[in-house]
């Protein structure tokens, strides 16, 4: 197990520094860095100091290295726009685009683990007939029609629901948190389902497709024949059945939970990594796209690290260092 | 009809079993008749496809929908358990009969020990603790032959071979003490090796715990080794039953006839084996006469016209016109003789 988990931390580490690469690729060679620092009076001497002291007259691989070295301590330049630190920055954004990820996830995995167990073992009623054509809405509608379909129904003709922003925020040390709120819990609503619909009706399809399968295999029928609860038989030993393919597709989906949360908060105006990402390629401000795109790539590394010790943890034949002896017949 | 001690352990009676399609109703059991005695091993053999396993199912409710009971009676211990609740039959499976499918490879839930898998049949049933629970399933390993029994609780369907994990399964079936067990081909998958063995535990636990088995095989040589009497099925009906050794040796109907001389003999040189002329009928197929009617080598048109029920034969009952009054006597015959004498000697 355990150097099971160091080959996948070391795989981890290869990704992420060829994202590094790609990123270092964008901030050097997207425009020129000078130019896009100093204003149009900077002279010529000007321009090569700064380029001097900034180390661009270095050879590429010493720049490489340096700019893993400062990536690694989160120092990822200053923003052309803001003219404050990147990483500033994106500490300020990322608890709003953490929190709304988070509360979207949930609502994807447990709504979608729950209808995708009702539309399985009913298959036949009407109820999941109608989950399964709704579902259909969620997976062909582009995320931004759904936004904007939810603010005129729940913000302009309802007047239920904000339309834009986190509500108040409360402040805990480094963090800024609106979970703890409630106008927050309210501006989170929308932009919650507006992020998670699409993963939910993947989860929700996979889960249904994945009970059908396991319900007809030979221990369910042996686990009824034992006289187990039906309870017992679809909880206990088909649900669990189904989690390895579950955890690989939520695990990837949650990574495009952050990736993705750019169009909800450009559509709600959330104050987050995403917006501030939109922002940045509006004003070319290559710092930033850089950064986040290494971040995107960590958050995906991680949840599939995550990913991978779940298997083992939900499937016994995939735990590398079980030595049991095997009886024989 | 209620008679109490009188009646065996499980009888089923004109049972029928079917599928609805778009095409209409798919008859796959037409009108089971078959019981099984306290303690007594019954063997249900026939061709793929004959309803065996189908009746087994049938009997515990675990048919696969859209397939359904059409009619007939099931009793058990005096009850009458066809038309149950799911719930009720839910109490009466593992507890009073219990089930051992064929495959053992796939019929463990690969994500749980099998100590869990023990503990947990055994709690579903009987009022115990965890702890009495967990000396139990160690003793059930123990009494089906897993060595080191209680230390292997905490094992894995995976870490065990074929043969071990069917004796898993045996343990399993046998958890609340059942009055009567449903082995459903229990060594079709195994190694032949390993075949005996298993049939040798079924049968030592059977006989000390005065269960009843209802063994379906289509291994005769299981049958002639385990069963106390045997129930020959045919394209969804029984077609004959008597005792092992008479069915063996002295098989009433054309179809049993064959199937017996279709065993090979050891030390017994032969060329060819014989083999049954044709193929049994496809469900929804089935001939209005009797079913076997095509392939029958002593077929008269009085089979084709009427369905033969269960009638007194040489030694055993067989659904075959040759033992009724009613059997004419030359093969060339295009009417039933309503006055043919006696009519045993025919073939």
């Amino acid at each position: 197990m355990f150097s099971y988990l160091v080959n996948r931390i070391f795989q981890a580490i290869g990704v992420l520094l060829v994202v590094a690469l790609l990123s270092f690729v964008i901030f050097n060679y997207v425009g020129d860095p000078i130019n896009n620092m100093v204003g149009q009076e900077a002279t010529l001497e000007d321009r090569e100091e700064l380029r001097e002291r900034l180390g661009l007259n270095d050879s590429v691989i010493v720049q490489f290295v340096r700019f893993v070295a400062n990536a690694a301590e989160g120092e990822f330049g200053i923003s052309y726009q803001f003219q404050r630190k990147v990483s500033d920055l994106i500490l300020e954004r990322m608890p709003a685009t953490l929190e709304l990820v988070f509360v979207s996830a949930i609502f994807a995995l447990a709504a979608g683990i729950g209808l995708g167990v009702y539309t399985g073992l009913r298959r036949d009623s009407w109820l999941s007939r109608f989950v399964l054509t709704v579902s259909l809405v969620g997976v062909s509608l582009p995320t931004f029609v759904i936004g904007i379909l939810l603010i005129y129904i729940f913000s302009v003709t309802l007047e239920w629901l904000p339309s834009f922003g986190r509500g108040d925020t409360v402040r805990l040390g480094t963090w800024d948190s609106g979970l703890l709120t409630g106008s927050g819990w309210l501006a989170i609503i929308l932009p919650a389902i507006t992020l998670g619909l699409f993963q939910l009706t993947i989860i929700l399809r996979l889960v249904r497709a994945e009970m059908l399968e396991v319900l007809r295999t030979d221990y369910i029928k042996f686990a009824r024949a034992r006289g187990l609860s039906r309870r017992a038989v679809n909880f206990g030993h088909a649900l669990k059945n189904t989690m390895v393919p579950v955890i690989t597709i939520a695990g990837l989906q949650i990574g495009t939970l952050i990736a993705f949360s750019i169009i909800t908060e450009t559509v709600f105006q959330w104050p987050g990594m995403g917006l501030l990402f939109i922002q940045g390629v509006e004003f070319a401000d290559v710092p930033i796209m850089g950064a986040y795109l290494l971040l995107a790539a960590i958050a995906f590394v991680a949840i599939n690290l995550i990913v991978d010790l779940l298997y083992a943890a939900v499937d016994p034949r995939l735990r590398v260092s079980a030595q049991r002896g095997t009886g024989t017949a | 009809m209620n008679g109490g001690a009188a009646r065996p352990l499980l009888d089923v009676r004109d049972l029928k079993v079917g599928l609805p399609t778009r095409r209409g109703f798919l008859p796959i059991l037409n009108g089971v008749d078959l019981h099984v005695k306290e303690g007594e091993v019954l063997g249900v053999v026939g061709e793929s496809g004959a309803g065996k396993s189908i009746t087994g199912l049938a009997v515990i409710g675990l048919l696969e929908p859209p397939a359904r009971v059409d009619g007939g009676e099931v009793w058990f211990e005096g009850e009458r358990i066809d038309g149950l609740s799911g719930d009720a039959l839910r109490r009466i499976r593992g507890a009073r009969i219990g089930v051992i499918f064929q495959d053992p490879l796939t019929s463990l839930n690969p994500l749980y020990t099998i100590g869990r898998q023990l503990t947990e049949t055994i709690r579903t049933h009987m009022d115990m603790g965890a702890d009495a629970a967990e000396r139990r399933a160690g003793e059930l390993l123990d009494e089906v032959g897993i060595p080191a029994a209680a230390s292997r609780l905490g094992a894995y369907p995976h870490e065990f071979s074929g043969g071990m994990r069917q004796r898993v399964v045996i343990a399993l079936a046998l958890c609340a003490n059942p009055r009567l067990i449903i082995a459903d081909e229990p060594t079709t998958a195994l190694d032949v090796s390993i075949q005996a063995q298993i049939i040798g535990v079924l049968k030592r636990l059977c006989r000390e715990h005065g269960t009843a088995v209802m063994l379906i095989t289509h291994d005769m040589g299981v049958i002639a080794e385990t069963a106390d009497r045997v129930a020959v099925m045919y394209a969804g009906r029984v077609i004959e039953d008597g005792t092992v050794a008479e069915v063996v040796r002295n098989a009433s109907h054309p179809y049993s006839h064959g199937l017996m001389g279709s065993i090979p003999t050891i030390g017994e040189r032969v060329g060819r084996l014989p083999q049954i002329r044709g193929a049994m009928p496809r469900v929804g197929a089935v001939p209005d006469g009797c079913a076997f009617a095509p392939r029958c080598p002593e077929v008269r048109d009085l089979c084709r016209a009427e369905r033969p029920t269960m009638m007194g034969g040489r030694t055993t009952s067989a659904a075959c016109w040759q033992y009724s009054p009613r059997w004419p006597d030359t093969a060339g015959a295009t009417g039933p003789e309503e006055a043919g004498p006696g009519a045993a000697a025919d073939g």
